[in-house]
C-alpha cells in the first residue's frame, strides 16, 4: 500500500510495480479533462442563462405592476382610451366566475372517469384508450379547445358567453385532474382496499368510503394544477367569451348570455394600446394574476405533501 | 339484537344495485372522455367542411388572405407555424437539455457541497441540508416557468424582449444583410423575438421530461463507464444521453407540438404579417396566431375558412402529440428492459 501513498514522482513498488501513477493524477493538460471542466462550466452557464428570464418576469411584474397596484383595481371598471384611473374588477370577477364553471364541469367528470381507470384491469381497451386520449388532450392546442367552444356553444347560442368560456377551459382542465386522480387513487395501499373489500364492501362502497377520502389530498392537488392552468388561459376565451367593459352582475340580476371579461383577455387587449394609462393597467392585471395562479399552484404542491402512499 | 350485527357482512341487495349502478356511471364516465376527444375533431371538421369543398387543397398552397375578394389561403401561416416552432424548438432543446443534465447530474448539490466542505460546515445540522436544499429550489424554479400564463410572456416579450434584441437585430440587418437569415431589420414584432418566448415557454418541458428519462437510466451502466476509466462527461456523453435519448426525444416531440399551436405569446410578437420570408427579423404570422387575430370579427363565412385553418392546425398537433406520446412509452419500456 505504500506505493499510493509515495510521493509523485517516486516509483511505484509492488503490485503497482510499472503504473505511471503520476499519470492518474487530474490534469488540466490533459484534453479529456479539460473538455470536461469546459463542459461542466457550459451547462452551469446555460442553467443560469435560462432562469434570467424567470427573474426577469418576476421583477417586471413586481415594478411595473406593484407601481399601480391599489385598492381602486378591485373595485373600478375598465377605463375609456384617454381616461385616467380605472382598474379591472369585472376582470377577476369574470375569470373566476368562468374557472368556477369549468371547475364545475371537469371536477365529476375527472373524478368519476379516474375510479373507473383505476379499478379497470389492465387488459381494459377502453381505459387504455382513455387515458391516452388524456395524454393527448394534455398536450392539445388551447386555442382548438376556444375553437370547439365556439363552434359547439357560441355559434348554437348566437351569443359570446361566460358559458362558452367555461366549456372550453373544462376541457383543459379535464385531463390534468383526470390524469392526477388516478394515480392518486392508484397511490393507496393495496391493503388499505383489500382490508375493505374482505369486510364485505362493495367495490363502490370502498371507493366511496376508502379509496377517495385517502386519495383526496392527491385528488386536489390535481385539481388545484388544473385551476392554476385554466386561469391563466387566454385563447380559449378570445372568441368564446370576448370582452366587455361591464360587470357581469347587473341590477342585482345574473346575465349568463352576454361577453364576459378576464383577466388574461384584458392583458392581451391592454398590451397593444398606444395608451400608458391601459399598458400600466395590464401590468398590474398581470401581477394579479401570475399570484392568483401561483397561489393555486402552491396550495397544490402543499396538499400533494398529504397523500399517503404504500 | 342489534349490538350483534357483525361489522364485517355480505352486501345487502340494494347495495348491490348501487354498486353496479355506480360502476357503470364511472365506465360512461370514461367513455364520455373519449366521446369528447372525438366530439371536438367531428365539430371542427364538420363547421369546416363548406370551406373545404370550396377551396379544396389551394388552401393550403396558395399566400393570399383577402376577405374583401374572398380568397383564403394560409402556406404563409403553415410556413410561420413550423419555422418559429423549429427555430424555437432548436433554442429550447439546447437549453433544456443543458438544464437536464446539470439537474440529473447534481452539479448544483456538489459545488454547495465542495463549498462547505472547504468552509468546515458540511457536517453542521443546519448546514449539511443545504446541497439539497439548493437542488430542490433549482427544480422549482425551473417548473415555476411553466406556471407563469403565456399572455404574461407576450407582454414580457412586447417591453422586454423587443426593445433589448432590436439594436442588435438592426446592427446584424446592417452589417450582413446580405445572408437571408438577416435580409430585413426588427421594426418592432418579428420571427426573432416571438422564437426566443417560445423557447422559453418549451423550455420547462424539455427539462422535465429529460430529466426523467436521464434518471431513470440504470446506475450500473454509469457504475460501468466510471470502472472502464470513463471520465463524468465520457459517461454522460457516451452512455448516458445515448441510453436517455429515446425518452429525450419524445420529449423534444411533445414540446415541438406544445410550440406548434401556442397562441397568444405568437400573436403578441410574431407581427401578424402574411408572408413567407427566412428572415429572423420580419414579421410573419402562424396558424394559432391567426385563429386568435380573426376569430372575434369573424363573419359567418370567415368562420368556415378559420374552422378549415383550424382543423389544419388540429391534424399536425394531434400527429405531433400522438408520435409524441407513443415514443415516451416505448423508450419507458426500453429503459425497464435495461434495468
Amino acid at each position: 500500500m505504500d506505493a499510493i501513498t509515495s510521493v509523485p514522482g517516486s516509483a511505484p513498488q509492488g503490485p503497482f510495480a510499472g503504473v505511471d501513477l503520476d499519470g492518474l493524477e487530474r490534469s488540466l493538460r490533459r484534453p479529456r479533462t479539460l473538455m470536461g471542466v469546459l463542459l461542466s462550466g457550459l451547462v452551469s452557464a446555460m442553467t443560469l442563462l435560462a432562469l434570467v428570464p424567470l427573474f426577469s418576469v418576476l421583477f417586471m411584474l413586481a415594478w411595473r405592476g406593484g407601481k399601480k397596484l391599489s385598492l381602486s383595481l378591485f373595485t373600478q371598471l375598465p377605463p375609456a382610451p384617454l381616461e385616467a384611473g380605472g382598474g379591472f374588477g369585472n376582470a377577476i370577477v369574470g375569470t373566476l366566475f368562468m374557472v368556477g364553471i369549468a371547475t364545475v364541469i371537469s371536477v365529476p367528470v375527472g373524478i368519476l372517469s379516474a375510479t373507473h381507470l383505476a379499478q379497470a384491469g389492465r387488459e381494459s381497451r377502453l381505459a387504455a384508450a382513455v387515458r391516452f386520449a388524456g395524454k393527448v388532450l394534455t398536450g392539445f392546442p388551447s386555442i382548438l379547445a376556444g375553437v370547439f367552444a365556439y363552434g359547439a356553444v357560441v355559434l348554437v347560442t348566437g351569443t359570446f358567453s361566460p358559458v362558452a368560456g367555461g366549456v372550453a377551459l373544462s376541457i383543459l382542465m379535464l385531463p390534468t385532474v383526470m390524469l392526477t386522480a388516478e394515480d392518486a387513487i392508484r397511490a393507496v395501499p393495496a391493503r388499505m382496499k383489500e382490508a375493505a373489500i374482505g369486510m364485505g364492501a362493495t367495490p363502490t362502497q370502498t371507493t366511496w368510503m376508502v379509496l377517495l377520502p385517502t386519495a383526496l389530498p392527491g385528488i386536489l392537488t390535481g385539481v388545484m394544477l388544473a385551476v392554476a392552468r385554466a386561469a391563466g388561459e387566454t385563447a380559449p376565451l378570445i372568441f368564446t367569451a370576448l370582452f366587455s367593459n361591464y360587470w357581469i352582475l347587473s341590477h342585482g340580476r345574473l346575465n349568463l348570455m352576454q361577453p364576459t371579461a378576464s383577466l388574461a383577455v384584458l392583458i392581451y387587449n391592454f398590451a397593444g394600446m398606444p395608451f400608458e394609462n391601459q399598458v400600466e393597467l395590464a401590468w398590474a392585471a398581470a401581477l394579479v394574476l401570475v399570484l392568483l395562479v401561483l397561489a393555486a399552484n402552491l396550495a397544490g404542491q402543499g396538499l400533494s405533501r398529504r397523500q399517503i402512499t404504500s | 339484537m342489534s349490538h350483534e350485527t357483525p361489522i364485517a357482512r355480505p352486501p345487502s341487495r340494494g347495495q348491490l344495485l348501487a354498486d353496479a349502478a355506480f360502476r357503470r356511471l364511472s365506465q360512461l364516465s370514461a367513455a364520455l372522455v373519449l366521446a369528447v376527444v372525438a366530439f371536438i375533431v367531428l365539430r371542427i371538421a364538420f363547421a369546416a367542411a363548406p370551406a373545404v369543398r370550396e377551396h379544396g387543397l389551394d388552401f393550403l398552397t396558395g399566400r393570399v388572405w383577402d376577405p374583401n375578394k374572398g380568397r383564403y389561403a394560409i402556406l404563409p401561416e403553415i410556413w410561420g407555424t413550423l419555422y418559429t416552432s423549429a427555430l424555437a424548438l432548436v433554442l429550447g432543446t439546447a437549453f433544456g437539455g443543458a438544464v437536464a443534465i446539470f439537474l440529473s447530474e447534481g452539479f448544483l448539490a456538489q459545488a454547495t457541497y465542495r463549498v462547505l466542505r472547504a468552509s468546515g460546515l458540511a457536517l453542521r445540522p443546519g448546514w449539511s441540508k443545504l446541497p439539497d436544499l439548493l437542488e430542490v429550489t433549482l427544480k422549482n424554479l425551473v417548473s415555476l416557468l411553466a406556471a407563469i400564463p403565456s399572455v404574461v410572456y407576450g407582454l414580457w416579450g412586447l417591453f422586454v424582449v423587443i426593445p433589448l434584441v432590436r439594436p442588435a437585430c438592426n446592427w446584424l440587418h446592417l452589417k450582413m444583410g446580405w445572408l437571408p437569415l438577416f435580409g430585413t431589420d426588427l421594426s418592432g414584432p418579428g420571427v426573432l423575438p416571438a422564437v426566443i418566448v417560445l423557447a422559453i415557454m418549451i423550455l420547462p418541458t424539455i427539462t422535465a421530461i429529460s430529466t426523467d428519462a436521464l434518471l431513470a437510466v440504470p446506475s450500473k451502466l454509469r457504475m460501468a463507464a466510471y470502472g472502464l476509466g470513463a471520465t463524468r462527461w465520457e459517461t454522460v456523453l457516451g452512455v448516458i444521453v445515448p441510453t436517455a435519448s429515446r425518452g429525450i426525444f419524445g420529449g423534444v416531440v411533445l414540446a415541438f407540438g406544445r410550440a406548434l399551436g401556442e397562441t397568444m405569446a405568437l400573436a403578441m410578437l410574431v407581427g401578424n404579417a402574411n408572408q413567407i420570408s427566412v428572415s429572423l427579423f420580419s414579421p410573419a404570422n402562424t396558424l394559432a396566431a391567426l385563429l386568435a387575430n380573426a376569430f372575434p370579427e369573424a363573419g359567418p363565412r370567415q368562420v368556415g375558412v378559420l374552422m378549415y385553418a383550424a382543423l389544419v392546425l388540429l391534424g399536425i398537433t394531434l400527429a405531433v402529440n400522438v408520435i409524441g406520446s407513443i415514443l415516451l412509452q416505448r423508450a419507458s419500456a426500453a429503459v425497464e428492459g435495461a434495468r
